[in-house]
């Protein structure tokens, strides 16, 4: 059908708008899920392992069954179904079945009348533990096969092996005029949102199942618990209440909410359950402590002729996301800059710590600090200057990689021009006194991963879109609200094509029974794939309202607009109907006005094993220079200006793209300066600080001054050229700083935080004589499978691997001795 | 959530009244002033008192006054109106400016002075939830056994946390303590023990009534603190120091240091004084040398442990320079002024 017109230049979409939930959120409006009370609701509390590292020999919880106020316990075999988010790691279990594997471990679950009287009867639970080893880190595990954590792993406490090989990378090497080798570690952090998880759980007199949780993915709670409750999915609602912040840490599938739906079954009672903010780090999901090995050989001219790249991951004591995540810590460093050359071996262990996940960067944080202070070492034996080398060979846009990611638009060139200009760069770069110094880094994300989490043929992201005949129009999606503004996002891109005020845009999102799938908020994926599926459900709408204005004004169809709430023939503007006389009109013909709209992501380019991580719709790019000051009787380091530049391919809201920006190099700020999730490794494995004031991120007071640059340059697989800001800009604020650290003081810091401590070492070594630097001194000696060879795209193949690579018949996931 | 035990508050107008009300409360009674230290203290079950008495009503406790050129200081003076205080700022600078330098300004406007006086010494084995500490069999401060920072000491290690304390010890303020038997005037100095538990001499049914700040007598003082955020951590390492410049007219001598305390918070549980480095100083103008020699003499015996945040050698490595830079200030302000 021939549609009606959009006039030219965007109405909605470029500007600053408030976000839809803003005034509610600011006056305290908004209902968090603690916010929630229902009548006869019992509260919760979770038993938690004292042991990093046990099997549970008996439980007695008759003593606390028979505490006044207790109204359920329940233990591991009330709920002996295993779950997690990746289908190649169903290894946890609601309360652990047989074993615990990290201090904070869920062990056993009460309801009662009171928050008091559940946490009185947790003390009156007995447990017997026959204590294991402990494996404090992720070296202990390689070197220790025994006793193992998982009773599955590609090998004793190795999680995940992976080799992958693109190209003859040794060739490479051999062709070229430097090859550097650099080791590094990125220590792990976690999220810290401000609001701690919280669920509800109601199961009604005719047995449906309602949950309401802090969660960034609704989709996944949906499938676990149909799974774990053995209960039809149709039987069992999700709400995904707006999350006080989230950045990867609510998008597991998490004990506590399955443990709250089986109360509220057993008991017949709502219940509830909020963690304490030392609950929050148990459940963690946080950034994976990382050592990374990486060997790049360089034409003189900053060529790259080839790059092998080794990570090892810390993984905590459960998959969650983690295999995904060690497969991201090799897959982006191809979309920046040319690579003809690439292999790539990332394992990831198994320790007795709260599972690692995805954090804001997800996997990509840590090989791109390696990348990019590697990269300025380069400049420096090569003589060049740092943004030179990078712009000099950056990725074509348009393009394959090596490893066969599509690389469509490209813009760092222009964020580095941005970035250089904005900060005196050319003046100021090893020319500022002793103590002050800047550092150039850059960085690329994806904007939404290419593959759900399980293999389906299904969208990824679904709208339905209902007109009112009184001129609103409401847009139900599963998209979920974390605080980055995806409502707002809905609402502006229905306005648009409808020529409507956001406001005038109702958003009903994050309902598993109101709202069509969308797979969460995670992976950057929600602007470009929920605005996809928005601007299809839109136009589907516009169709039809066009058709029967066009009918009424005896205009032709073509010539039919939507702007500023009315719909009117574009060469007699003053022909026109408002939009709710249109809907009434279309409403009339041909019943209730109603649209769907879906997006799925085109199959990847790469068909090998290991291909679904990297591919993308889009990839966003971002530079970013900071300046320090570092005090050199202290080694106490200050940020107190970054300017950022950020390929956004089109700005939707030019306000929440700002708040996304900065908020990103605020959290990148944090992990290069003092984010640490601390061990005691000697003491049980105890988390050492899991407090907010103890737990040390910076406040507002610690925050640097942001220059934010926005680079525009539409992208054709972006919802009006939109690609990802969520996450991109935290990637290369560590490495920056690390690299102005050197500029300041001349000492190499090669780990991430970047301490006093680490900083003031490396002055004294340097001071003696010895090399100024701190960072790893060793790459353990793992035993690599066979690599999985792929040809890169520029020598021939299909993207599939070539035989004699992969071991024949070892699926992930398999044991092997 | 973290959730309060159940406790009785009670709410003296008098402090007489408040004596009562501890004595009939017993050991399960325990005074409260804004509670910045007490109420988180509780949820983690450090302190579980069945009896909680607030002195914020008592006006013998508020406000501050002159006496005989001495700034009399109630010790339910909030931290925000301590730090803002006319007569202190006059009186007596630097303990304005360690008052500004606690916590945030939430918390400094229920803080008192008092309260930070006596804040429960901590550690990062202690200051835990009741579950974290059980996990590791608890600790020899409360419910266990066992120093975790020194597991072969008879003693606790918990550390000196207050940034105001030091500032008193260095200035020889005195403390007013009322209790059942009538008033006493303690040296502030001897208000603390050093010992993570028993950190303090005052005994239970006693009140912290108020500080007297020395009048002033040719003495400057300045504190420093070390942390990783300016906007809310405690202090890893507090640096207290007290000159006392020569006196009168036509002395030769003007500009030399009489007398000097060098005192140190957050590194043992106690504000530790250094009396070398105060030695060190005797005689100096707090030129150069004389500053290296007394930084030296501080950085020896200061013992941070494990249990703070930051690196135990590092922190240590610290005093040096803190000390350095406290001195350097004072002498500043000396050649600035003359």
């Amino acid at each position: 059908m021939a549609s009606g017109k959009k006039p030219t230049g965007f109405r909605v979409v470029g500007k600053p708008h408030r976000k839809v939930d803003a005034t509610a959120k600011v006056t305290g409006v908004t209902r968090f899920a603690d916010d929630l009370f229902l009548p006869r609701m019992l509260f919760a509390k979770l038993l938690r392992s004292p042991h990093p590292h046990a099997r549970i020999v008996s439980i007695d919880t008759s003593k606390a069954a028979a505490l006044p106020g207790v109204k359920a316990v329940l233990v591991g075999k009330d709920l002996p179904i295993p779950f997690g988010i990746l289908p190649v790691s169903q290894d946890e279990h609601t309360l652990a079945l047989d074993k615990v594997r990290f201090v904070g471990d869920p062990v056993a679950a009460v309801a009662a009348t009171t928050e008091e009287a559940a946490t009185q009867a947790l003390d009156l639970i007995t447990v017997e533990y026959e204590v294991l080893r402990a494996f404090p880190d992720a070296l202990d595990a390689v070197e220790h096969p025994e006793p193992a954590i998982h009773d599955y792993a590609d090998a004793g406490n190795i999680h995940k092996l992976i080799d992958l090989e693109f190209g003859d990378v040794e060739a490479g090497l051999a062709q070229a005029d430097v090859v550097r080798e650099d080791l590094f570690f990125f220590e792990g952090s976690t999220h810290l949102p401000m609001e701690q998880h919280a669920a509800v759980a109601d199961w009604s007199a005719d047995g449906k199942l309602t949950l309401w949780s802090a969660t960034q993915t609704p989709h996944y709670v949906h499938r676990a618990l149909a799974k774990v409750l053995e209960l039809p999915a149709a039987r069992i609602r999700v709400i995904a209440c707006p999350n006080g912040g989230g950045f990867g840490g609510k998008s597991d599938p998490f004990s506590h909410e399955i443990a709250v739906a089986k109360l509220a079954m057993v008991t017949g009672r709502p219940v509830k359950v909020t963690l304490t903010r030392e609950e929050v780090f148990y459940c963690h999901r946080g950034r994976h402590p990382t050592l990374m090995w990486v060997k790049t050989g360089l034409k003189k001219d900053g060529a790259i002729t080839g790059m092998h790249f080794k990570s090892l991951l810390d993984g905590g004591g459960y998959g969650s996301y983690g295999v995904a995540s060690t497969y991201y810590t090799g897959a982006l460093q191809t979309v920046t800059y040319h690579v003809p050359q690439y292999r790539f071996q990332g394992a990831r262990a198994f320790t007795n710590k709260p599972p690692c996940g995805p954090k804001r960067g997800h996997g990509t944080p840590q090989p791109r600090f390696a990348l990019e202070v590697h990269l300025d070492k380069i400049a420096e034996q090569l003589g060049m200057d740092p943004a030179e080398l990078r712009l000099k060979h950056l990725v074509p846009p348009n393009s394959l990689t090596a490893n066969w990611l599509r690389v469509g638009t490209m813009g760092l060139g222009p964020c580095i021009e941005k970035v250089v200009r904005g900060s005196g760069w050319t003046q100021r770069f090893k020319q500022l006194p002793y103590g002050k110094g800047i550092g150039l880094a850059c960085s690329s994300y994806i904007t939404g991963a290419g593959l759900a989490i399980y293999w389906n043929a299904m969208p990824h992201s679904g709208v339905q879109l209902k007109c009112d005949r009184g001129g609103g129009v409401t847009v139900f999606c599963g998209s979920t609200e974390i605080g980055q503004g995806s409502d707002s996002i809905l609402a502006m891109i229905v306005a648009e094509v409808l020529g409507l005020q956001p406001l005038d845009v109702a958003v009903v999102t994050g309902d598993t029974d109101l709202t069509p799938v969308d797979l969460g908020s995670y992976s950057s994926r929600v602007t470009l794939m929920t605005g996809n599926a928005a601007i299809q459900a839109a136009e589907r709408a516009r169709d039809v309202i066009a058709l029967h204005a066009g009918k009424k004004l005896e205009t032709p169809i073509d010539r039919v607009t939507f702007a500023e709430g009315r719909v009117f023939d574009v060469q007699d503007p003053e022909r026109g109907l408002t939009f709710a006389e249109a809907v009434q009109l279309a409403e009339a013909a041909e019943g209730t006005i109603g649209t769907v709209g879906s997006y799925t992501p085109a199959p990847s380019a790469g068909k090998y094993r290991g291909a679904g991580v990297g591919p993308s719709p889009a990839y966003s790019y971002s530079a970013c220079v900071a300046e320090v000051d570092v005090d050199p009787a202290t080694g106490i380091v200050r940020v107190p200006k970054i300017w950022i530049a950020h390929d956004v391919g089109r700005v939707i809201n030019a306000a929440t793209v700002m708040g996304q920006i900065e908020g990103s190099v605020y959290m990148g700020l944090g992990e290069a300066l003092m984010e640490e999730m601390a061990y005691r490794g000697n003491r049980n494995v105890v988390h050492k600080i899991p407090s907010l004031l103890e737990y040390k991120s910076p406040t507002t007071l610690e925050m640097c001054d942001v220059v934010t640059y926005v680079v525009e340059d539409p992208d054709p697989n972006g919802p009006f050229g939109a690609k990802e800001c969520g996450q991109g800009p935290l990637l290369p604020v560590p490495p920056a700083v690390a690299n102005a650290v050197y500029d300041a003081v001349g000492v190499r810091i090669d780990e991430v935080p970047i301490t006093p401590e680490k900083v003031f070492k490396a002055l004294r070594r340097k001071e003696k004589g010895e090399a100024g630097r701190f960072g790893p001194t060793a790459f353990p000696d793992i035993a690599w499978p066979e690599p999985i060879r792929v040809p890169p795209p520029w020598e021939g193949g299909d993207g599939r691997a070539v035989p004699g690579g992969a071991r024949p018949g070892l699926a992930p996931g398999v044991r092997r001795r | 959530m973290l959730r309060l035990p159940s406790f009785t508050y009670l709410q003296p107008k008098v402090l007489q009244e408040a004596l009562a009300m501890k004595a009939d409360a017993g050991p399960d009674g325990m005074y409260v002033a804004g509670g910045t230290d007490l109420y988180p203290n509780m949820k983690r079950r450090h302190q579980e008192p069945r009896t909680v008495i607030s002195l914020m009503g008592i006006p013998e406790l508020a406000g501050c006054e002159m006496r005989d050129a001495r700034c009399v200081v109630g010790s339910c003076m909030t931290l925000t109106d301590l730090s803002a205080s006319p007569p202190v700022r006059r009186s007596a600078p630097a303990v304005a400016h360690a008052a500004e330098l606690v916590s945030t300004p939430l918390l400094r406007n229920m803080g008192t002075l008092g309260g930070n006086l006596c804040l429960d010494t901590r550690c990062n084995y202690y200051n835990q939830s009741y579950e974290w500490r059980k996990a590791i069999d608890f600790c020899m401060k409360k419910d266990g056994h066992i120093c975790w920072v020194a597991p072969s000491s008879p003693r606790c290690w918990a550390v000196s946390s207050s940034d105001v304390a030091p500032v008193m010890v260095a200035l020889g303020a005195d403390y007013v303590l009322v209790g059942p038997g009538g008033e006493r005037v303690v040296p502030a100095a001897r208000f603390y023990h050093n010992d993570g538990i028993n950190y303090l001499t005052k005994q239970p049914d006693e009140v912290l009534a108020a500080v007297r700040l020395p009048a002033p007598d040719g003495w400057d003082a300045v504190y420093h603190k070390l942390r990783r955020r300016g906007s809310f951590d405690f202090p890893v390492l507090g640096v207290a120091a007290w000159v006392k410049w020569e006196q009168g007219a036509g002395s030769r001598e003007r500009g030399r240091v009489v007398e000097a305390r060098i005192v140190l918070g957050g590194v043992a549980s106690w504000p530790q004084e250094v009396p070398e480095a105060g030695a060190a100083l005797v005689g100096t103008d707090l030129s150069d040398e004389g500053v290296a020699a007394a930084a030296d003499a501080a950085y020896r015996p200061a013992k941070p442990m494990d249990n703070t945040d930051f690196d135990l050698s590092w922190r240590k490595q610290m005093t040096r320079v803190y000390v350095a830079r406290a001195l350097a200030e004072l002498g500043q302000r000396r050649r600035a002024a003359t």
